[in-house]
């Protein structure tokens, strides 16, 4: 990947859905989290960021709740539905075997 | 990457539990949008908080931490667009703001609205008004059963004149046809003569009524409510006489009484036994809204004469075989019933089948046609107005445009706007286009005359139906389609953006000024078409109008007169001569005349063969025969060119004299002097010529002369023709009492004067309906598309008022600004003309069987329709033209 915010399509919702599995989150959180996890390589704009938390929360893979914050302000926290759990399963699988498969390509070619 | 990454669903619980919830959002972000807006507004401060709070605690300046932030937030507005479509009801509230803002956008500017809702309403309703007419005489079935296996079969000579369309058969000629043709399940007949007289307790009665064979409604498929059809033991003259009646007939005059069937009418003199009554729908052109069915029973000659040839079949197809399979089959049995009688068939005919649907519609189909596509026209011109209407619109819209992209608004969304504007626009004119449709059948319907209504049933169909509201259902859908598509062709992404930059407003017309000058130039040639087209019709009905009939129309009153059975006991003719005899006496009757049948009686029957005397097996044709008293050519003021009419004597006695026509005597006796010639008209002995008349018009106003022949009258009814001196009210009246007392209960059968009757010929009432509708066509479409014009070269000196202004501050004359504007009109006049002449030549030779003495490319027509359009043409765009040589230059270059 040349640029970091550059992510293939459809994984952001599987980093979401990967992130929100630990625990309830608000949208900035999630974006720091992701940075965080991928040792700054990955960063995701509120542009993409808050589109993909709609999406997800319309499929009902998560569920949203005003909550107080760690700044005591309120926030908007997101957290996994059980449908969510197993729309993340599946889509971890897929991404294990896709991501196997490529780096299989790149890596004997 | 072919996998799929989502849409799997583990098991159902959850599956139901996710669309519940997937509905609570949904509904709450339809139902509560502004509190879902709010808390979308207060997740994305929220992130744009704790973004700058970041940059802070990297030790970032406050302003500098938001700026930092701000930028990395990206274009706001453009993601909550996004999260707000997520949320998926964004189509619903988007179609409801869509539909808001079109509506805003129609409230705040009434005169666009009403202008484009008018067009379409006028074209659509012109069109779907005339549809009615098509879809009643051409669409809808006929009320038969399985009506396309219905045909009219008749026996032709080949090279049979034209003008007789259907050739008629005798009653015994069809009893071998019924029995020896394989190729018809079954084959009914009619008397081509209708009417009955029928006695009533006010007096005697002319009703309209038909005889028919046994099995004629069998063939059609035609089963009675009440009662049964005539049997074959019915037909003859020695059958007991029965009747049939017309649903109104029984509503009317028997009260819808069940217990009908029995009883007793008399019809034609005799008693008649009602056996039957036809359902509510039947109708049968050919028979006037028949209000009596009988058996035929025929005159004793034409029972057992096959040269009576006094029926017109009706026959059904046999399953499985073709027309040209049973035209084949019924000529052998035309030529085996010709072997078997050669001195009633003499020459070899062929059989000659005709859709009956093509027989009952006659000559409506290419007028309404015709008229479709005039209609068809009109709509193009209103589309093209919208069109235009919305491009200059679209483009003073531009900037908004771009402003609303540049803001977020997708070209999905721009698109999904152009369309609800159209759809708005469109809903309004198709609603107020069909009530002005509704209107305009009804008016239409009341431009038919009870004799064209008689004639032609189906019309009387027209109105709103299913297929009337798809036609224009379908008419909406593609204006619909147009005017969305029209601005987005205006307005590609890279415009868009250019409606933001400065001063952009001159430059980007260029483009549009150039296509709405073609769009108005196939206006105005398409207007022009319709002018011309209305044009040759208005000339082609004046003609019609003013066709030599031979006589002089002016004055001349016509009573027909039909004795009652029995009230002829005398040798035939005389109780003609005594009325007539009494008439002339009424003062103020300056000369009567009578005949069999009088001019312009609308059919040609009945006919004769004519052949020259002592050339027996020189066939010549079957043309009209009256019969005519002494007298008649100088009550109707005829010509007579050559000898004399018939003396009193000659009448009284039928002695063998003939008087022929103009046509008559060149064909048959050209270079000879006719008079004291012999001719045998149908059956021997020849007679002697007594005079040649100038050609009178027998038949329909629009078809050429025939050679006709006129015999000593020796009927019992007759026409009186009786010209009168000057408009007396009361001399109408008086005549029928000076008839009355020859013979009292004398039926008069309608009363007319010539005038009257030439206008209400058929061939009259069709050509003034379609003249008047494409004059009306013509006249809206030349409003249109002058107006078209002038909004084009309006717009344009709008666009180009700047460049005005600077020519004029340079120096400029009015006159130079004046050439510049009216110069551009004149060249889209000039083309738009030079394109419809093309266009209208071509149309005219596509309506050539429209007109009536003149030519598809009538100069005359061509130049006046091209030069009211020019003329107006060019009034139109002085208007603008002179707006703009009058305009102030300072003034117009400090608006910019």
């Amino acid at each position: 990947m040349s640029k970091p915010t550059d992510l293939v399509q459809g994984t952001l919702d599987l980093l979401i859905l990967k992130i929100v599995a630990l625990e309830p989150m608000h949208g900035w959180a999630i974006a720091r989290r992701i940075r965080q996890m991928s040792d700054d390589v990955l960063r995701v704009g509120q542009s993409a960021l808050y589109p993909a938390l709609h999406k997800l929360e319309q499929q009902g893979w998560i569920e949203a709740e005003w909550k107080v914050s760690e700044n005591n302000r309120r926030a908007k926290y997101y957290s996994l539905t059980r449908a969510g759990r197993h729309a993340l399963a599946k889509e971890a699988e897929q991404w294990e075997r896709l991501s196997a498969a490529i780096s299989l390509i790149v890596s004997r070619a | 990457m072919g996998a799929p990454v989502r849409g799997h669903f583990p098991d159902r619980e959850p599956r139901v539990r996710r669309w519940l919830g997937r509905l609570r959002l949904r509904a709450r972000s339809l139902f509560l949008s502004a509190r879902v807006e709010q808390e979308l507004d207060d997740e994305l401060r929220y992130h744009l908080d704790r973004e700058i709070e970041e940059g802070r605690a990297a030790g970032l300046a406050p302003d500098e931490a938001r700026i930092t932030a701000l930028r990395a937030l990206g274009a706001v507005s453009q993601s909550m667009e996004e999260c707000r479509d997520m949320r998926g009801v964004s189509f619903v509230e988007h179609r409801i703001q869509d539909l808001r803002f079109a509506l805003r956008q129609l409230r705040k500017h009434p005169a666009f609205a009403a202008t484009a809702v008018v067009m379409l309403a006028l074209g659509l309703s012109a069109n779907v008004a005339i549809f009615g007419f098509v879809d009643a005489a051409l669409v809808r079935p006929l009320p038969y059963e399985d009506p396309a296996r219905l045909v009219t079969a008749f026996a032709t000579r080949p090279e049979k004149a034209p003008v007789q369309v259907r050739g008629n058969v005798s009653y015994q000629d069809l009893l071998d046809w019924r029995e020896q043709s394989r190729s018809f399940s079954s084959i009914g007949a009619y008397d081509v003569r209708p009417g009955f007289t029928l006695m009533t307790p006010e007096g005697p009665l002319r009703v309209p009524g038909l005889s028919v064979t046994a099995g004629f409604f069998r063939t059609l498929g035609v089963t009675p409510v009440l009662g049964r059809e005539f049997q074959r033991d019915e037909e003859g003259p020695a059958a007991p006489p029965t009747v049939m009646l017309s649903y109104a007939t029984w509503q009317i005059r028997f009260g819808a009484r069940p217990d009908v069937l029995g009883s007793i009418l008399t019809l034609q003199g005799e008693p008649h036994v009602v056996i039957g009554v036809l359902p509510r729908e039947f109708h049968f052109t050919m028979a006037q809204q028949a209000a009596f069915w009988t058996a035929i029973r025929g005159r004793q000659y034409c029972w057992e004469h096959r040269g009576c040839r006094s029926l017109e079949t009706v026959a059904r197809l046999a399953p499985g075989v073709s027309p040209e399979a049973a035209a084949a089959n019924l000529t052998t049995v035309i030529r085996d019933v010709r072997g078997r009688y050669p001195d009633s068939h003499r020459d070899p005919e062929t059989a000659k089948l005709v859709p009956l649907r093509e027989v009952m519609l006659g000559d409506i189909r290419p007028v309404l046609l015709a008229l479709l596509s005039g209609a068809g026209l009109l709509l193009l011109i209103a589309c093209i107005n919208m069109v235009s209407l919305l491009l200059a619109r679209s483009d003073s819209r531009s900037r908004e445009i771009g402003l609303r992209s540049a803001l977020g608004a997708s070209l999905t969304r721009l698109v999904a706007q152009f369309a609800t504007e159209a759809l708005v626009l469109v809903a309004i004119g198709s609603a107020l286009g069909l009530v002005l449709a509704a209107l305009g059948m009804q008016s239409l319907g009341r431009l038919l005359t009870p004799d064209m209504i008689s004639r032609m049933p189906y019309l009387q169909g027209a109105g709103l139906n299913l297929r009337l509201l798809a036609f224009s259902g379908g008419i909406a859908l593609v204006a619909a389609l147009v005017l969305t598509l029209a601005p987005l062709a205006r307005l590609s992404m890279s415009e868009r953006l250019a409606g933001l930059r400065e001063g952009s407003r001159g430059t980007s017309g260029t483009t549009w000024r150039r296509f709405g000058a073609y769009l108005v130039m196939a206006e105005l040639g398409i207007a022009l078409v319709l002018l011309v087209s209305a044009g040759l019709l208005g000339k082609s009905f004046h003609r019609l109008l003013h066709v030599d009939v031979g006589i002089n129309a002016q004055d001349l009153t016509l009573v027909g007169v039909q004795p009652l059975a029995g009230q002829t006991s005398e040798r035939p003719g005389v109780l003609a001569r005594q009325v007539a005899e009494r008439v002339a006496s009424v003062p103020g009757v300056q000369a009567v005349g009578y005949a069999d049948l009088i001019p312009l009686s609308g059919g040609l029957a009945p006919t004769s063969v004519f052949r020259k005397d002592g050339s027996p097996d020189e066939h010549l044709d079957d043309y009209p025969v009256r019969r005519v008293s002494a007298g008649y050519f100088a009550a109707l003021q005829a010509r007579l060119l050559r000898g004399r009419e018939f003396t009193e004597e000659e009448v009284a006695s039928s002695r063998n004299v003939v008087i022929i026509n103009d046509t008559a005597a060149q064909r048959y006796l050209s270079g000879e002097d006719p008079i004291g010639k012999a001719i045998v008209i149908g059956a021997p002995p020849a007679r002697e010529i007594v005079g040649v008349v100038a050609d009178l018009k027998d038949g329909p106003l629009e078809t050429p002369a025939l050679p006709a022949a006129y015999l000593p009258f020796d009927q019992s009814g007759f026409a009186l023709v009786v010209r009168v001196s000057g408009q007396d009210p009361e001399l109408v009246p008086s005549l029928a009492r000076a008839i009355r007392e020859v013979r009292p209960g004398l039926l008069i059968d309608g009363q007319t004067t010539m005038a009257e009757r030439i206008d209400q010929q058929p061939s009259a009432s069709r050509h003034r309906s379609s003249a008047w509708l494409a004059g009306g066509f013509a006249a809206v479409a030349f409003v249109l598309s002058v107006v078209g014009l002038y909004g084009v070269v309006a717009y344009s000196v709008g666009q180009r008022s700047r460049e005005i202004a600077v020519r004029m501050a340079l120096g400029a004359q009015r006159r130079s600004v004046y050439r510049l504007v009216l110069g551009e009109a004149a060249r889209l006049v000039g083309a738009g003309t030079a394109l419809g002449i093309v266009c209208s030549l071509a149309a005219a030779h596509l309506m050539r069987r429209l007109l009536f003495g003149v030519q598809s490319g009538d100069a005359a027509t061509l130049a006046g329709a091209a030069a009211v359009l020019v003329v107006s043409a060019l009034l139109a765009s002085y208007v603008p033209a002179r707006r703009a040589a009058s305009v102030d230059p300072i003034e117009a270059l400090r608006a910019e």
